[in-house]
């Protein structure tokens, strides 16, 4: 029965090298991720001292923190959920249940598919186009605005998932008992679905909470304290960049410190969203 | 008495219905108008730009602030250039990743390295920045592009691409950083269309004998390749509007250099640089032009890229 023993031993060979070469590119991207997270650990964490969570950022060459920049990035993420959820949530509620019929459905689902990946600093550019040049200047305002135009695309396309996963016996039972289809929809397919929209509405925030690009041009920065949205406001990612681009020590510091500060809450997020949609998912 | 206040309640039920209909169609209806929001007023940005240069912008090698003179070649050219050596690294790597993850690893793995995974591509880009400049790029200037030099840069042929001084930033160190960033999301895709595979399909391949490899290149690969090349393009669209980890890394010059060695540019960055700094309307309006042209490349690629995913969808749900 031993036909060909090379062709044998050639396929053997092939698959052994073939499969090595794949252990080989999952340790290659592993590698990458643990150089990254060392790297953020090694350097961040001398700088991450009390005075980071406490103080302005400085001018350089002076000790200081980050806490304008911190309640910056807080504020303008909020606010760039809050205008980008109820959006998205809903939209995505008429591509999940009003969408089977029409042209306006599938244009909508692919035109979002393609907004959810397209470039963040083009958004920056055009909120700069409609909305800085109007008003003549750089505000937090600005800053969140970009922010929900990235927010939407993710809540869409999680919340019309999440809704095609909840059964349609559900919607049938509720509609036998003489549901009217708004109370279906937001008491009954919603709320079933609601763990799964939350882990859309928490990788948003994921998403957004690290955005640089969309933020040069809008909401651009502050050295001081400000609560005014209509004011160029300080965010965490363009200090980052401003003092991470700088040649002094202690900015170069801060923008470690501002680094692993991100690093560690977006990674916290993305895990967190996670666990949560599994629980869900289990408990269903 | 009591049939008016019911006909009443069901008249007000509909209008309920009604308007929550129409509310929801609004929301959709509001992304295209998004989508078309942005690309009139792109255009409308970028008009006196147009009017100036014409389709010579295209062509123009010119970055010249200050005698107004602009030309997008240089930019395009980094851009298209970075992305190219990212997908050459990545899709490789993700292929052998998604191997690894739907065929190779135990099962008690298999999450916490495709969570492992998808972290990488949670990491803000303006980390890989700054990881590629304080870190990435020294090493590099100081072990790899010497090696480079002295081994790759003698060849005839490919070998003027890879000489040049190790200054560490410059268009290879931008695609390798471009390419780390990548990975995760052409990986997920290819894992998930790996996924929907009937494992009838696979196991009937194992049952007359072949090994592995083999059912991955000639039952898993082909069966897939729709979606596959639809998940390089999504990658490609990720690669082409890449910011800040460009920015850091590039090196910001205008100047045409054959090596990869060298600083250069791509569209996002110098819009990342140059913007806020621009002064005089023809300089802002090229520098929105730039960013049109990157709009118009991206929304091409990721087109074609959901198209593929959706081709393969439809076949799945076909056969099921």
């Amino acid at each position: 029965m031993r036909i060909l023993p090379s062709l044998y031993t050639r396929r053997r060979i092939t698959n052994a090298v073939g499969l090595s070469i794949s252990v080989l590119a999952m340790l290659f991207g592993l590698f990458w991720l643990c150089w990254i997270l060392l790297t953020l650990l090694v350097h961040g964490l001398p700088s991450l001292t009390p005075a980071v969570f406490t103080q302005m950022t400085p001018p350089p060459g002076n000790a200081g923190g980050l806490l304008n920049a911190i309640a910056g990035s807080v504020l303008m993420t909020v606010f760039g959920i809050l205008i980008g959820t109820p959006i998205g949530i809903l939209a995505g509620t008429y591509l999940a249940e009003f969408g089977q019929r029409g042209w306006m459905a599938p244009v909508t689902r692919f035109i979002n598919d393609v907004l959810l990946s397209a470039p963040s600093i083009v958004i920056g550019l055009f909120v700069y186009e409609v909305y800085v040049i109007r008003v003549k200047h750089f505000s937090g305002w600005a800053g969140a605005f970009a922010l929900a135009i990235l927010v939407i695309p993710v809540v869409i396309r999680t919340t019309e998932n999440m809704l095609k996963l909840v059964p349609s016996t559900l919607r049938e039972a509720a509609a036998a008992l003489g549901a009217p289809q708004w109370k279906v929809i937001n008491f009954i397919t919603l709320r079933a679905a609601r763990a799964g929209i939350i882990t859309g509405v928490l990788l948003a925030v994921a998403r957004i909470s690290g955005e640089t690009a969309p933020l040069l041009f809008t909401a651009l920065n502050n050295q001081f304290w400000s609560k005014d949205l209509n004011q160029p406001m300080a965010n965490l990612p363009v200090v980052i960049f401003q003092f991470a681009m700088s040649p002094y020590d202690d900015w170069q510091n801060l923008a470690w410190a501002g680094a692993l500060l991100i690093t560690a809450s977006v990674l916290t997020l993305n895990i967190v969203a996670r666990v949560l949609f599994r629980q869900s998912a289990t408990t269903h | 008495m009591m049939i008016f206040s019911h006909e009443a309640s069901l008249k007000r039920q509909a209008l309920f219905d009604l308007s929550f209909r129409s509310l929801t169609r609004f929301c959709a209806f509001a992304v295209l108008a998004l989508l078309a929001a942005i690309i009139v007023s792109l255009v409308e940005g970028s008009m006196p730009a147009i009017h100036a240069f014409g389709f010579g912008f295209l062509t123009s090698t010119k970055w010249d602030p200050v005698n107004d003179n602009f030309g997008a070649l240089i930019p395009v050219f980094g851009t298209l250039v970075t992305s190219g050596i990212a997908l050459f690294i990545a899709i490789p790597v993700s292929f052998g990743i998604a191997l690894f993850l739907t065929e190779l690893s135990p099962r008690f793995l298999r999450r916490p390295l495709g969570i492992a995974i998808e972290l990488l591509a949670g990491i803000p880009s303006i980390i890989y920045g700054m990881w590629g400049l304080f870190i990435f790029a020294p090493m590099f200037a100081d072990h790899v592009e010497p090696w480079l030099n002295r081994h790759v840069g003698s060849l005839p042929l490919i070998g003027p691409f890879f000489s040049g001084p190790p200054m560490g930033i410059g268009l290879l160190t931008a695609g390798i950083i471009l390419a780390i960033m990548v990975i995760p999301f052409i990986a997920s895709v290819m894992r998930d269309v790996f996924d929907v595979v009937p494992s009838m399909l696979k196991e009937s391949a194992y049952a007359v004998g072949a090994t592995t490899w083999e059912v991955m290149w000639q039952v898993v690969l082909p069966y897939t390749k729709v979606g596959v090349a639809g998940g390089i393009m999504l990658g490609l669209g990720r690669a082409l509007g890449e910011t800040m980890a460009v920015t850091f890394v590039i090196g910001n010059s205008h100047d045409l250099n054959k090596s990869l060695l060298m600083p250069g540019n791509s569209i996002s960055s110098a819009l990342a640089n140059e913007f806020n700094e621009a002064v005089g309307a023809l300089y802002t309006s090229s520098l929105i032009e730039l960013g049109l042209i990157l709009f118009f490349i991206t929304f091409v690629v990721l087109s074609i890229a959901r198209f593929m995913l959706y081709r393969l969808g439809k076949r799945e749900g076909q056969a099921s």
